[in-house]
């Protein structure tokens, strides 16, 4: 009865995009009143904002507003995939030649002491292209390995801007460049203390979860006493940690020669470790009761051992969904190091905590841009592999 | 083969199973009938000791069947259930070959017999091996379920309402094929089921259990034409039990030589030998015919069969 205006209604959603429109408001606005860069004199004194238009030399000013008008367009109107995706990259470009070049240009030569900061409008932009391209991969729906490549390759192209200087002039890498020594020994310290303690907490997680599910009675207080723990807050808990470890240490002289003190990696660790339990116990526990009974029972009847149809069976079936809780587990951990820096356990909460301590909101980024981008890149790997084994074997 | 003897199963005061008894012929198939709750999957479970009796003895060739590990055990007994169990990241050629690998084949013996199963059960080896069971049909995936139990040649094979899960025409079809498996590999079958149908199509002797004891064991027409309890009676059915006992004897075996009395008489229907005696009368009251010609499987004449002589084997005798 009514057929007219529908057709009508769905043409005109279809021609302009709602989070285009969204991406594109947001990216005019940082453009028109944002800040592109931020001068500062040294590191630590407030500095003078620039626009976009401001900084660049006239040509380039207009190239680059011209080519970011070309995306918003493309934001707004397109809706093939792969032509979102290349917009959203030439955006990523363009923003980030515009900062490297603003930095190079804003900065005298051979002067160390200025600093020239990417701005609030950076910042948005940066965050407003990122958008549109996770969206225009969202619509591809990549195979998990096109995911893991185009990881790949985003790292690698980064990866090499910064190894050729790219952004040397901006104040975040005249961070690093003071700081190079202790970034990379951080940077490990970091990642050690979030594969560790995820380690340590698989080796007990997966009997745990395993013994929840066989044993129904002691599932209630296994997984209630988890949940106690991971209610603590991380600062309250390495404050727990300290006073027994401490104690130990002082007690047992072995313990303190391996390391085992108050403060520092061990009641990191330990901490990381005991928030790691619960998601991986409980998706073990969910995993190994989604295993098809029949499928147990017929394993049985055919004289499979125990240990057999566990490992053969019923983990091989569950690993898609513990997979899920150690993914959890890697991005949570990578984020909670930062804290572990407070008690002297290191990582790149380091910069992170030194930053706040001396005002440097430069040194700060430090810390955090690679800590994001470890978790980013931890959730990426860890779903690809969770899809990849459930392609294999949909229920 | 198979004495089972005062089985018992007690679940603290319940007793689940009570001192049932029963002899297990090589190569027949027994059905083990009964309601839910009757104890008849207990008492399969028992023989490959998925449950443990509290209670009698199982023998197979007069081995006690609790001097031998259960998982050593099992491996010799195939074992296929209701929805199949299939594991489902494993492909169809990986579930066959589940025992035999248990038991340590060689690669090729198990490639020979995963092929040798898929072609007896209609699965072509080279589309259906590498598959996954997801992307098989029901009746394909019950198939593959009953050729894992057989991977290892088991001399017996018990099997838990196998075909429970499946529509009317699928069922039908595996119960045929079961036959033919039987009759091709020999083994001996032990299969639980609730329906009484399939229990008479299939069974050359049915056990019916009741609240956990045996009640009757017999060959179906001794269960038709002398129930030992009320209760076989209403399992087996009252009102269609003629049709029943009709079902259960082939045109074939019920023929007489032909008296030739009328040989002109070339209106007569002809039947095939190897339908039951139910078919046969209702192709008969069909055809409007007093008697019928039976011939055999290459069309030769083996005898012939009258409307009043099926009529009096529908009677018990």
């Amino acid at each position: 009865m009514n057929a007219q205006p529908l057709p009508t209604t769905q043409a005109r959603r279809s021609r302009i995009d709602p989070l285009g429109a969204l991406v594109s408001a947001v990216g005019a606005a940082a453009v028109l009143w944002l800040p592109f860069v931020v001068f500062k004199p040294n590191r630590i004194l407030p500095g003078d904002p620039h626009a976009l238009a401001q900084v660049l030399p006239p040509t380039a000013a207009v190239g680059c507003l011209l080519a970011l008008a070309l995306v918003a367009l493309a934001a707004l109107g397109v809706a093939n995939a792969w032509l979102r995706l290349g917009a959203a990259l030439l955006g990523l470009i363009v923003v980030a030649a515009a900062v490297a070049t603003a930095g190079n240009l804003l900065t005298p030569a051979g002067n160390k002491v200025v600093r020239v900061a990417p701005g609030a409008g950076f910042w948005v932009l940066l965050v407003a292209v990122g958008l549109m391209a996770t969206d225009a991969i969202t619509r591809l729906r990549p195979r998990p390995i096109v995911r893991v490549l185009m990881l790949a390759l985003f790292g690698a192209i980064t990866g090499l801007a910064l190894a050729l200087g790219v952004f040397d002039h901006l104040s975040v890498m005249r961070e690093y460049a003071v700081n190079a020594g202790r970034f990379a020994h951080e940077a490990r310290q970091h990642v050690w203390l979030a594969l560790g303690s995820l380690g340590a907490a698989v080796i007990v997680a997966l009997p745990l979860g395993i013994v929840c599910h066989r044993v129904p009675r002691l599932r209630g207080g296994i997984l209630g006493a988890l949940n106690v723990v991971q209610t603590i807050p991380a600062i309250a808990l390495y404050g727990i940690l300290m006073a027994p470890l401490g104690a130990l240490a002082a007690a047992v002289p072995l313990a303190a020669r391996l390391g085992v003190r108050g403060i520092g990696a061990a009641p990191a660790l330990l901490a990381l470790f005991l928030y790691s339990l619960l998601p991986v116990v409980a998706n073990t526990v969910a995993g190994l009761a989604r295993v098809s009974p029949a499928a147990v029972e017929a394993a049985r009847g055919m004289g499979m051992t125990r240990r057999q149809i566990l490992t053969g069976v019923e983990l091989v079936l569950a690993l898609p969904t513990i997979l899920t809780g150690i993914r959890i587990v890697l991005v949570q951990n990578i984020g909670l190091v930062t804290v572990a820096a407070l008690i002297g356990g290191g990582g790149l909460g380091v910069f992170v905590f030194q930053g706040i301590g001396q005002t440097a909101i430069d040194l700060v980024l430090l810390g955090a841009i690679p800590t994001v981008a470890l978790a980013f890149s931890a959730a990426v790997l860890l779903d690809a592999l969770v899809e990849t084994m459930q392609r294999s074997r949909q229920p | 083969m198979i004495s089972i003897e005062n089985l018992s199963k007690q679940y603290g005061a319940t007793t689940v199973v009570d001192r049932v008894s029963i002899d297990i012929e090589r190569n027949s198939i027994t059905v083990i009938v009964g309601t839910s709750g009757s104890g008849k999957s207990t008492l399969l479970r028992m023989i490959n000791r998925l449950v443990e009796p509290s209670g009698g003895r199982v023998l197979i060739d007069g081995n006690d069947t609790a001097r031998e590990p259960a998982h050593l055990l099992r491996r010799r007994i195939g074992y296929a259930i209701q929805g199949n169990g299939l594991f489902p990241h494993r492909t169809v050629a990986e579930n066959i070959g589940t025992v035999p690998r248990l038991l340590g084949w060689e690669q090729a013996r198990l490639r020979t017999r995963v092929d040798e199963l898929l072609t007896v059960f209609q699965l072509d080896p080279t589309e259906f091996a590498g598959k996954f069971p997801h992307q098989l049909s029901g009746g394909q995936q019950q198939r593959v379920g009953v050729a894992r139990a057989l991977a290892a040649e088991p001399a017996l094979l018990l099997m838990d309402e196998p075909f429970g899960a499946l529509d009317p025409i699928i069922r039908a079809k595996a119960q045929d094929d079961l036959l033919d498996i039987q009759r091709r590999f020999g083994t001996t079958i032990v299969l639980v089921t609730h329906d009484m149908d399939e229990a008479f199509r299939l069974g050359s002797r049915v056990a019916v259990m009741s609240r956990g004891r045996l009640l009757q064991y017999d060959r179906p027409a001794v269960l038709l034409m002398h129930p030992a309890d009320p209760f076989v009676s209403q399992l087996t059915g009252l009102a269609d039990r003629a049709m029943r006992l009709l079902s259960l004897t082939t045109a074939g075996e019920a023929a007489v030589p032909d008296s030739s009395a009328a040989p002109g008489n070339s209106n007569r229907p002809a039947i095939a030998a190897s339908i039951s005696l139910r078919d046969a009368l209702s192709e008969l009251v069909w055809r409007g015919a007093d008697s019928a010609a039976v011939i055999d499987a290459n069309g030769a004449p083996c005898g012939q069969l009258t409307v009043a002589a099926i009529l009096a084997l529908g009677r018990p005798r």
